[in-house]
């Protein structure tokens, strides 16, 4: 059982990592790096002069470490994820829930939501520069936020009565009751049309990864349990 | 019976791959995306604000 866990994990966690690492190097590392320009003054908002929407951006791997650790991590991230959906998964098929490409893709949004459209939520993903809350306050509300958004996940998905549907509703919102941790004053120095790119680009490709990733795992899954009956 | 109690033991032990699973996916997630040491925070710091994690 955790041998079929860790196969299925970490080869959706590779592939699907890989393909998420591009996916954030082609459309989000550009709004990335346009924001660093404002984060270390080489451009300024609201100067004398307007300031061109568009400045030369160094192109993908022009920094290769840099770009090439971006890979790595984005890569391992993305196994970390798909090690745990594939626990999950393995859990649901006990219970009789039918786990393939197919359903990996609910999964996969279910996953999304999860981690990265429920924090996102009340803690929008920030570019470079951005004012923002005590970085640890900040971790400490995304994980709990995370856990109560997973387990509503699970509720809405496998409850199948009420009861679990209202505890599944307050799970969502009660974080954002409580509201995120912010900053005492905003003093971030770039553009809000590069913040607001930058958000929907990072929450757009997370879905998009999500869903490649959760349906990798359970087509390794299925090609798992298949190969393990074949040998038995 | 037996095949009862039988199928409820394999159920039961089970669920700790699984467990072990979850924990090692976490510790991984943590690793890449929140611990603050300043080499790993260096190294992740494009996919930490390009997945969303608090960073700085």
């Amino acid at each position: 059982m955790f041998s079929r866990i860790l196969t299925s994990g970490l080869f959706a966690g590779a592939a699907a990592g890989l393909i998420t690492a591009f996916l954030q190097l082609y459309f989000v590392q550009p709004v990335l790096l346009h924001a660093e320009l404002y984060e270390g003054g080489d451009l300024v908002h609201f100067g004398a002069d307007p300031v061109t929407a568009h400045p030369d951006l160094p192109g993908m791997f022009a920094e290769p470490v840099r770009d090439g650790l971006s890979i790595i991590f984005t890569m391992l991230t993305y196994t970390g994820y798909a090690l745990v959906m594939a626990a999950l998964m393995s859990v649901a098929e006990r219970q009789g829930h039918e786990i393939n490409a197919r359903t990996g893709i609910l999964w996969g949004l279910a996953g999304f939501i999860t981690f990265h459209f429920a924090p996102g939520l009340s803690l929008a993903p920030e570019v470079p520069g951005v004012a923002a809350a005590d970085v640890g306050a900040r971790q400490i509300w995304w994980a709990i936020t995370v856990g109560a958004s997973g387990v509503a996940m699970w509720l809405i998905a496998f409850g199948g009565n009420l009861v679990s549907y209202l505890v599944a509703a307050f799970l969502l919102m009660a974080p954002h009751i409580v509201g995120a941790p912010e900053p005492e004053s905003f003093s971030g120095p770039v553009p809000t049309e590069i913040g607001a790119l930058f958000a929907s680009r990072v929450l757009g490709i997370g879905m998009a990864a999500w869903v490649l990733l959760v349906s990798f795992a359970g087509y390794f899954w299925q090609a798992e349990g298949k190969r393990a009956e074949a040998a038995a | 019976m037996t095949t009862k109690t039988q199928k409820a033991s394999a159920a039961g032990t089970s669920v700790i791959p699984a467990l072990f699973a979850v924990v090692l996916g976490l510790g991984i997630i943590t690793l890449t995306g929140h611990v603050q040491a300043s080499a790993l925070h260096d190294a992740a710091h494009d996919v930490r604000h390009a997945t969303g994690f608090p960073c700085h």
